[in-house]
This record gives structure tokens, C-alpha cells and sequence, in this order.
């Protein structure tokens, strides 16, 4: 296989320490196993007569295999731990290792969610700290500690909306969301039976109020706002708004995705909001482990907080309890149901608190200080070499768009490959969708002022270089990452989604080396 | 080849007798990029104008076809399925999704001859 | 304040650079009544050693599963974590990058999140798996709104067997979209006789039959018959396991027939975590993959023709369809899937099915242990690693009474079912590779003297 430039191709298709490395399947080593285990007594089976029959198909490996299979994988990944990683809207900051550890205590770790009561009691305390420590820094007077993520957080409140509004008689029938708003929130509402309605952005970044007003009417539910926004702005008529959507009988809900500019700052509750999922992810820094697992605790107001799901953690005079089941009266008599298995991402929970305890009440609001003064330190030094769709200041994020690119036959998808050659995971891109080529950046409160100070000259220097007529040097790129760009049509329009034995590696067609 | 008419939604019918063929203008695939896969409608659904026909999907995006006039389905391009690139190369010819036998004719003047179409995808951006 | 790089004259050079003179300015869309301008009622920061001794305070207020003998299940399995599954999973690549939006780094992620793909579908028999859902409960709900799509129907008929909490979620997420479930009611009868009763419930307004294997009580059932039923109809058929090592050693689902597959995956390579982060599994059969929610990775080659892989049919998912999405899933389980990933390589097909059988081979000797226990029967007649007991007394207080000796003897039955009568006295007893012999005797002592 032929490398790029003037460095000659290797007989392995490695290079240097970066390694090709097969899939597990093709590694297979039959007699080996990565798990020593006794071959038990023979014992009359009581399986019923539905043995498995035949070989698994699963390879052999021995450990060491194993373990250098996963660390060669881990090095084609960009991480926080690697670099400067600003995709906006996903606050992927720094994710202390202490976090790690106590997570892994075996009074946390090693507990069975169906244990008796009186064996995790120090759980239990667990999720009513956190809940204690999110009430005080929303305002809010309830939380729903269960969901699983983000989303789920957002169906657990639209949920209970819908149950509210049920309970008045009078469940609605349209949720108004954002046109900038995450996918999540209109899926989220079309998952609970609404129709979804879109409210366009205003030339300043934030929502159009007065279409807003227009929509609102007695078949609104709710509506979906997500503050800070998706543009990386505070929606300043907030409180306006939530007084226009509670006069017409719907409710706010908050997308709390981006609650990590405001913490220690603005409680939500201030803002008129009644319902707001918050990402333990995001913004207390539990690590997003490639894809999740995440944590999505609901706020609810006062007139909500009744059709939370279950299980309810309950402190009572003889210590804590759990309520599992919906009960005729008193606690839990209106839940929503259940939203998944047990209690909640308690492994989450650990890490997130040790996070807010570590940084205290001080250390949270400087956070998010710093994480907006991060962003725009990058708005205004960068505010003359890309372009800015909406004027400052702006909060943990700035969006910048593609006009800079104008007729460079650079595009934004581009522009990041190029990023990813210097060494920095890009941005967000296309999103928000209402924005044209959309570069959504998100420095956080984790890098220093020379991290900053390095991607920003990089960006000049790459700016410079596509409007001087250098399209290709972005077009080709990237050339040094462990793969160049990879064929998507492909992928989607003849899908192989698992390994098959009579399945050849497509990269070993022209018979090269390695691959 | 030249009764062909576009909606505004971007979708063409080339009416022959009472049997209008379907499919999505070439302005349409170059905004799509890619096609990746298609869903066509059954044989004998019937359909009512602006309802959706099919669905057509680029990597990055999903989009309904839309029915430009009211009608009954009798006939649909299977080799679409294996072949989505087919609508890329040939948007207005073998690039066809679905024929329908047309119970609305009246509804084809709504639609716009090709010099109109071309100038309304050039229009105002 | 360790986690924050800026130091003093920093902010101010930068402060200086934006042109504004404090950190308030930066803040000034916030409308001021809406400023909190004191510290909220929060202890303030500390150090490592302080927030230590606070949760360390807290977990040791809790009696591990592994300090005693542990014999819970119901939907949570305690096993053995190889040691190097959490070396591995605690790298910083893997620990810190998130979902891959940018394949060309992140190849790691989406080459295991293919071989999960692949293991999943291997072990359960089907055709194509997706990248993780949050748990099996969730995941059984998702199943659910699949077959409502893929039919176009909106009856759910819900197995007996079903986990409680799985037909609870399927329950909610159903509850405000014109979805109407019929549940047989429980009956933990020594074998499963619920699969001609299911049939029975079948009409042509029925999208799927949900079923679990081995169920919640820990029976084993063929649902072949079941399948064949439900394809007559029109319907699907949604496999749940909530014990994914039962694959080891237990005819797979898609061998059954079966439509739409999902487990709990917490047993392979995730701690129990007092009920979170779990793993859930979605498989299906190749025709349905577009009706899929959830990530899923896909095979590539790049400019250069090497191998690579992508995030795929993403058309599907809520960032590119919005309301018309499959799912409104967006973060799932990456990390878990991983650490399930790893168990299962370490394991290959010979140590899966080996660990399988030992867990069989466990919970035969627990339970030919307990029959010898007077006001203990054992109910269930074919079970892989868990099995109901029916005692002499109710069975919350006996659990109680077994942990006050040090033993976690089993799942009381009623805080699966509080609402039905007749099961006070009923225990769920789960067995595997991680209990002794001398754990076994603990629990038949322990259970003795309680009883």
C-alpha cells in the first residue's frame, strides 16, 4: 500500500507505532482462551433439552492477544486525555481520575440493585446527595435521578408533562422546539404522540419570540428550549417567554445539555423553567467513554415533581427507602412508570458527585466561568479570521459559520480534516442545522491559555492557507490520520454492520501487506 | 419528452395515457449528494396528491417524495434498491421510482413545465 | 482547584483581550434578576483526601455482594470481571473520546464497537446488532416501537415471563401513543405453560409477542411454536434475556426464530453497580436493520482502499430525522459495550460456553442443596443459573433475616410483584461461576436456621 508524500510504504502497512491491527475474529487461535475456568463435575443438566448446539463462532485468543488487540485500538482514537478536543455542545472537559477510582469502591461497584435495605443504605444516601447538591444548584425542588442519559431525560419530562396535562384532561397535542435545537428534542416529543412544530432562530441567535407567541395556544404542551443555546447564547427574553408559554397552560422545558456555562451562576428555577434534563456527562464530567455511558437526572417543578418515574429513593425516620412499584395513593401514585431496569447510573452518580465535592460550590461557578471566558477569548481572537453568525458576547461556546470560506472551494467538512492533521479533534459541524456550515466550538474550562493559544494560531494559519488558493491541501485531508476519509456512501449503501468468516478484509484486495 | 412537469417539492411525472411515471428532479439529487438507499411505496397503494410516495436517503439526509398528483400505484422501479446510484446518474430517466395509474388529471396543471421548474430552483436562494 | 489550568494573570490577559473588564460582562444576556451573585449553600472545594473519606464514608455503609455469599439475580448477575477488562477500559482513549463523529479518529472505537456488533449477533443467532442500548429493560421497549413500525400494528402482547421491569418500561414508553398491551397475569408454575396461552392472544392487530429466556422466574421455554404463530399472523416475536451468559449454553434465540433480540449485557465484563450503567443488546434480522434504533457500525474502505469503519444508517437516528427518528437514543453504553467486548474475547467460544455451564452446574448444586432444606422447595424444573424457590415464611423477611447472618440468599418474588397475592413466600435463587461450595453451604445453613 503506498503512503502519501515522499515517505516509501512499509512492508507491514505500519507505521511506526501506528499499528494495523485485524479484528478479534481474524486473530483466532483455536486451544487458546483468555480465561482460565475448571471444566465443572459432569452433573445430570437441567436445561430442559435446549442445549446449544454447535460452535459460538466467537475467536480464541489468549491475554496477552487480547490486551494488545485493545491497546492497538486505543491508539486510532482521539481523547480529551490526547488533546485540545472542542466539539461543541458535548463539553467534553477534563475527567479527573479520582472519579475513576472511587467509582470502583466495592460498596458502590460491587452492589446488587435488589440487595435488602439495610445493605445500601450508603447507596441510597449516594443518589440524595447528588439529587441534594442538583437541587441547590438549580433551584429546582425535585429531581428524577433514574434516566439513563441525556434523552431519556428529556422523554422522562415530556412524559410528565403529558401526564400532568392528562391528569387536568387536557393532554394537548404540539410541542414547539427550536429550529437550532438537538434532533433529541423533536424525537423526544414525537415519542410521547406530539406533533412537533418549529420556531425559527431571530437575526440575534436566539429564538423568534414573537413567532413563538403566535404559536402558542391551548393545544401546546410545551415547549422545548435549550439554554444556554445551541448558538452558544443565553436566551436573554427567557423569562418573558416563560411567563407567555405558562399563560397559555403549557410548560417550559429546558434542554439542560448546556448547563455547564451557568452552574454556580443562574439556577434555572429563576428562569421560570419547570422541567430541564441535566448531562452528568457534560457538565460534571463523567467521562463520555466513546459514546456513553451517560446520565440524564430530570428538575421538576413543584406541580411535576408527583409523576416522576421509578424507583423514588425516600428518606424516612428509619433511613432510606426505595419505592419500586406505583402505589393508589401518596408517593408515587402518579409516576410515569419506569424507564429502565434498576435505580439509576449509580457508577455515574459516584463519579459526578466526587467531581462537584472536589470542586465545591467556589470551584463550579469558577468552572463555568472559565469555560465562558475560554470561548470567548476564542470569539474575539478569532472573530476576524472566521465568521460569526451572531455578534458576542457568548457563553461556554462560540459558533462560527462558513462564510469565511467563500469561494475558496474549502468547506467546513474540510476545514476540519485539515484540524485533525495539526493534532485537534475538530469541531462541531453542520450543527446547529439552521446555521450554514456551522463549526459549533467548545473550548471548555480545561485547557490552558496556551491550548487556546496554539488552536487559535493554527486556525489562522489554516484560514490563511485556503484563501490563498491551497483548496486541495484540505480537500486531501487528512493525510496523517490512522485513516484518510473514509467512503460513507459506501457504508450506507451496501451496509456490512458485522463480521462474516467468508467476509475478506476489503483493504487486503489488492493483495498488500497488512491493512 | 416533453410533457414532463415538476412539483415544487422537486418531484417530475411524465404523464403517458392515464400512467404517470414518478421520480425527483436532477436539482433534486445534487442536493441530496449521494443516494444511498430508497423505500418505495406497494404496488396498488393508493396515493392523493402530496401524499408520500417514497422515501429517498443520502448519508447525511432522509427525504419523503411526495406524490404530485392523486393516483393508484401500478408499477415501481425495484432496481433502485440494489442500485440507489442509478437516481444520481439518471435522475429524470431510469432513475424513476414509481408509476402510478393517475386519477387526477386535472391536478397536473398545478405543475410547473420544465422552463418554469428551471426557473424556480434558480430563483431567489 | 486541580481540574482548572487558567491561572490568576490569565484571566485577566484574557479578560483584556475580549476588551471587557470583569467576568460579569461575559454574562450580561442573564437578566439580573435571574443573577446569583453569593456562593450557593455548598461545602467548597477540596482535595482528593477529603472527597475520599466522604464517599469511602458512604460506600462502607454498604455490604458489598463480594464480602458475603451472594445469591441475586433478577435482571443484575454478579461475576467475575477479568482484571484486564478494567485496565483496558480505563484507558484514556477509549475512557475520554466520545460517540465518533469523526471516523478517521476514531477507528478504535468503531472497529470494537463492529466486533461488539458481531459478537452480539453470533451469540444470539441473529443477523445484525446495533452499538448498545442503555439497558436490557430499555432496550425491550425500544423492541417494542420497532415492531409498531415495522407492522404497523399496535397491540403488544407481554409475555408472563417477562421481567416485571422490562413490561413496566415497555408499559411507559407505550402509554401516551396508542399502544395497547395485553399481560397475561404471573404464574411461576414449575414449567412455562404461557406459550400456548400467548398464541391464543395473537389476532391480526398484534405487532409483536414479547417473550424473556430463561424468564423471570428462570425458566427455559422453546419458543420455536411461538415464532411460527406469530409469523402466521403477521406478528414478530421480541426475545428478552436478562442473563446473557445463559447463551453460553442455552439455544439461542435466533435459533427460535425470533424477530427482534435484546438482553442485559451486564454480566459480561460490568460490575452489578447497584442497578447502572448496564449494557443493553438490540439484534434483529437483517430486513428490519433500517427500523433499528441506535448507533451502528458499519464497514468502509478509505481514499486509499484500507479497511476502515463509519457510523452508518445514520439516516435512521435523531440527529438527522428528528420527530421521524427510530429512537430519540443519542449516548448509549459505549464504555460497557467495550468492557463486554473485551470479557468476551478474553472468553472466546470455549470459555463462554464453559462459563455458561459452570453457572448451570452452580445453580443444579444450589438447588439439589436447597431441596434438602425443610420449608424449602424448589419450584422450577429447567432453569440455566436461577431458579424460584417457594419457602415456609415470607420471603422479604427471610431475605432480611439471611443478610442479618451475612448472606445475600436471593430476590424476594413480591418486590418483583407487590401487587400479586399467593407469592409472599416465593424466593429467587441465582447462582454463578463466583459461588463456592463453601457459599453454598453458607446459604443452606443460614436458610436452616432462618426457616
Amino acid at each position: 500500500m503506498s503512503d502519501t508524500g515522499i515517505i516509501p510504504a512499509t512492508f507491514t502497512g505500519n507505521r511506526g507505532l501506528a499499528i494495523e491491527e485485524k479484528l478479534i475474529f481474524e486473530q483466532d487461535s483455536p486451544g487458546c482462551c483468555g480465561v482460565d475456568l475448571p471444566e465443572p463435575d459432569a452433573v445430570a443438566d437441567r436445561l430442559g433439552g435446549l442445549q446449544r448446539t454447535g460452535d459460538l463462532g466467537l475467536p480464541s485468543l489468549a491475554e496477552p492477544e487480547v490486551v494488545r488487540h485493545f491497546v492497538r485500538l486505543s491508539q486510532k482514537n482521539y481523547a480529551i486525555d490526547t488533546g485540545f478536543y472542542p466539539l461543541g455542545s458535548c463539553t467534553m472537559k477534563y475527567n479527573p481520575r479520582l472519579n475513576e477510582k472511587l467509582a470502583r469502591l466495592a460498596g458502590f461497584a460491587d452492589l446488587h440493585p435488589l440487595q435488602p435495605r439495610s445493605t445500601v443504605q450508603g447507596a441510597l444516601e449516594l443518589i440524595e446527595t447528588l439529587s441534594h447538591w442538583l437541587q441547590v444548584l438549580t433551584g429546582m425542588p425535585a429531581f428524577a435521578m433514574s434516566p439513563a442519559a441525556g434523552a431519556q431525560g428529556e422523554l422522562c419530562g415530556i412524559m410528565c408533562i403529558r401526564a400532568a396535562l392528562e391528569d387536568r384532561g387536557d393532554p394537548r397535542r404540539r410541542v414547539l422546539v427550536p429550529g437550532s435545537a438537538h434532533g433529541t428534542n423533536p424525537a423526544t416529543a414525537a415519542a410521547c404522540g406530539y406533533e412537533v412544530e418549529q420556531i425559527p432562530s431571530n437575526p440575534r441567535g436566539r429564538i423568534d419570540s414573537t413567532v413563538l407567541k403566535a404559536k402558542l395556544g391551548d393545544d401546546v404542551a410545551a415547549i422545548m428550549l435549550t439554554n444556554p443555546n445551541t448558538c452558544g447564547l443565553f436566551e436573554d427574553e427567557i423569562i418573558d417567554i416563560a411567563a407567555a408559554v405558562h399563560d397559555a397552560g403549557a410548560f417550559l422545558y429546558c434542554d439542560g445539555a448546556n448547563f455547564n456555562a451557568i452552574v454556580g451562576r443562574v439556577r434555572p428555577a429563576d428562569l421560570g423553567i419547570d422541567v430541564m434534563q441535566l448531562n452528568l456527562h457534560k457538565t460534571f464530567s463523567t467521562p463520555h467513554g466513546g459514546g456513553g455511558p451517560g446520565s440524564g437526572p430530570v428538575a421538576l417543578v413543584k406541580d411535576l415533581a408527583p409523576y416522576a418515574p421509578l424507583p423514588l429513593v425516600v428518606n424516612g425516620a428509619d433511613g432510606f427507602r426505595l419505592i419500586e412499584h406505583a402505589v393508589a395513593e401518596g408517593e408515587g401514585a402518579k409516576t410515569i412508570g419506569r424507564l429502565r431496569g434498576f435505580h439509576g447510573q449509580i457508577g455515574v452518580f459516584v463519579r459526578a458527585l466526587a467531581y462537584m465535592m472536589s470542586l465545591g460550590s467556589d470551584g463550579l461557578r469558577q468552572a463555568a466561568d472559565d469555560a465562558v471566558l475560554a470561548a470567548n477569548y476564542l470569539l474575539v481572537r478569532l472573530q476576524d479570521t472566521l465568521t460569526l453568525p451572531y455578534p458576542g458576547p457568548c457563553m461556554h461556546e462560540v459558533l462560527f459559520d462558513d462564510g469565511f470560506l467563500h469561494d475558496t472551494g474549502v468547506t467546513t467538512l474540510d476545514f476540519s480534516k485539515a484540524l485533525i492533521d495539526e493534532g485537534f479533534h475538530p469541531t462541531t459541524i453542520y450543527f446547529p442545522l439552521d446555521v450554514h456550515g456551522a463549526m459549533l466550538t467548545e473550548p471548555t474550562e480545561t485547557e490552558s491559555k496556551a491550548s487556546l493559544d496554539q488552536f487559535i494560531a493554527t486556525v489562522k494559519a489554516l484560514a490563511a492557507r485556503a484563501k490563498s488558493g491551497d483548496a486541495e491541501f484540505f480537500t486531501d485531508a487528512p493525510r496523517r490520520a490512522p485513516r484518510r476519509r473514509l467512503d460513507e456512501t459506501k457504508a450506507a449503501r451496501h451496509p456490512v454492520l458485522r463480521w462474516r468468516r467468508d467476509h475478506d478484509d476489503p483493504g487486503d484486495v489488492e493483495g498488500a501487506a497488512g491493512g | 419528452m416533453s410533457d414532463i412537469k415538476y412539483a415544487e417539492d422537486h418531484e417530475w411525472i411524465r404523464l403517458d395515457g392515464d400512467t404517470g411515471t414518478i421520480g425527483i428532479s436532477v436539482y433534486a439529487q445534487e442536493q441530496l449528494g449521494d443516494v444511498v438507499y430508497v423505500e418505495l411505496p406497494k404496488i396498488g397503494q393508493k396515493v392523493g396528491r402530496g401524499d408520500q410516495l417514497a422515501v429517498v436517503e443520502s448519508v447525511k439526509a432522509a427525504s419523503e417524495v411526495f406524490a404530485p398528483v392523486s393516483g393508484e400505484v401500478v408499477e415501481i422501479n425495484a432496481d433502485l434498491v440494489a442500485k440507489p446510484e442509478i437516481i444520481n446518474e439518471d435522475a429524470e430517466g431510469l432513475g424513476w421510482f414509481a408509476r402510478i395509474k393517475v386519477s387526477g388529471a386535472a391536478e397536473l396543471d398545478g405543475l410547473m413545465d420544465k422552463a418554469a421548474y428551471a426557473d424556480y430552483v434558480k430563483g431567489p436562494d | 482547584m486541580r481540574y482548572l489550568p487558567l491561572a490568576g494573570a490569565d484571566r485577566s490577559d484574557m479578560l483584556d483581550a475580549i476588551g471587557v473588564k470583569s467576568i460579569e460582562d461575559l454574562f450580561a444576556d442573564v437578566p439580573v434578576a435571574a443573577r446569583i451573585d453569593k456562593p450557593f449553600d455548598l461545602p467548597p472545594h477540596s482535595g482528593e483526601i477529603e472527597v475520599e473519606r466522604a464517599l469511602a464514608a458512604m460506600a462502607a455503609k454498604n455490604v458489598s455482594a463480594g464480602t458475603v455469599p451472594c445469591f441475586l439475580g433478577a435482571g443484575a448477575h454478579r461475576h467475575h470481571i477479568p482484571a484486564a477488562v478494567d485496565h483496558l477500559v480505563q484507558r484514556g482513549e477509549f475512557l475520554t473520546s466520545y460517540t465518533p463523529y469523526q471516523p478517521e479518529i476514531s477507528q478504535g472505537t468503531l472497529q470494537f464497537l463492529y466486533e461488539f456488533q458481531t459478537q452480539v449477533a453470533l451469540i444470539t443467532a441473529m443477523d445484525v446488532a446495533n452499538a448498545s442500548m442503555y439497558d436490557g429493560a430499555s432496550a425491550t421497549a425500544e423492541a417494542v416501537m420497532m415492531a409498531r413500525r415495522i407492522t404497523g400494528r399496535d397491540k403488544v402482547v407481554v409475555s408472563a415471563g417477562l421481567h416485571p421491569h422490562y413490561r413496566d418500561c415497555v408499559t411507559s414508553f407505550a402509554q401516551f401513543i396508542g399502544v395497547k398491551i395485553v399481560a397475561p397475569p404471573p404464574n411461576p408454575a414449575p414449567q412455562f405453560e404461557g406459550a400456548v396461552e400467548l398464541a391464543t392472544l395473537l389476532d391480526e392487530a398484534t405487532a409483536c409477542v414479547v417473550v424473556q429466556n430463561p424468564d423471570v422466574f428462570g425458566r427455559l421455554q422453546d419458543f420455536t411454536p411461538l415464532a411460527r404463530h406469530c409469523h402466521d399472523i403477521g406478528a414478530l416475536l421480541v426475545v428478552a434475556v436478562s442473563e446473557v451468559i445463559s447463551l453460553g449454553c442455552v439455544r439461542p434465540p435466533g435459533e427460535m426464530d425470533a424477530d427482534i433480540v435484546v438482553a442485559e449485557g451486564q454480566s459480561l465484563g460490568n460490575p452489578m453497580n447497584f442497578g447502572g450503567p448496564y449494557v443493553g443488546l438490540f439484534a434483529s434480522r437483517d430486513e428490519f436493520v433500517r427500523q433499528m434504533p441506535g448507533r451502528i457500525s458499519g464497514e468502509t474502505t478509505d481514499i486509499e482502499g484500507r479497511r476502515g469503519w463509519v457510523l452508518t444508517l445514520a439516516t435512521r437516528e435523531q440527529h438527522i430525522r428528528r420527530q421521524k427518528a427510530t429512537s430519540n437514543i443519542c449516548t448509549n453504553s459505549g464504555l460497557c459495550a467495550l468492557a463486554f467486548t473485551i470479557h468476551l474475547a478474553l472468553l472466546g467460544s470455549v470459555g463462554f460456553e464453559r462459563l455458561a455451564r459452570i453457572n448451570h452446574h452452580r445453580a443444579v448444586k444450589c438447588a439439589d442443596a436447597l431441596a434438602g432444606v425443610p420449608g424449602c422447595d424448589v419450584i422450577t424444573e429447567h432453569f440455566f443459573n436461577e431458579f424460584t424457590v417457594k419457602l415456609s415464611k415470607p420471603a422479604t423477611d427471610v431475605a432480611d433475616d439471611l443478610a442479618d447472618k451475612g448472606v445475600l440468599g436471593g430476590v424476594p418474588v413480591s418486590r418483583l410483584y407487590p401487587e400479586v397475592e399467593g407469592f409472599e413466600n416465593l424466593l429467587l435463587v441465582a447462582a454463578s461461576e463466583t459461588n463456592s461450595d463453601a457459599d453454598i453451604t453458607a446459604l443452606v445453613q443460614a436458610l436452616g436456621d432462618v426457616l
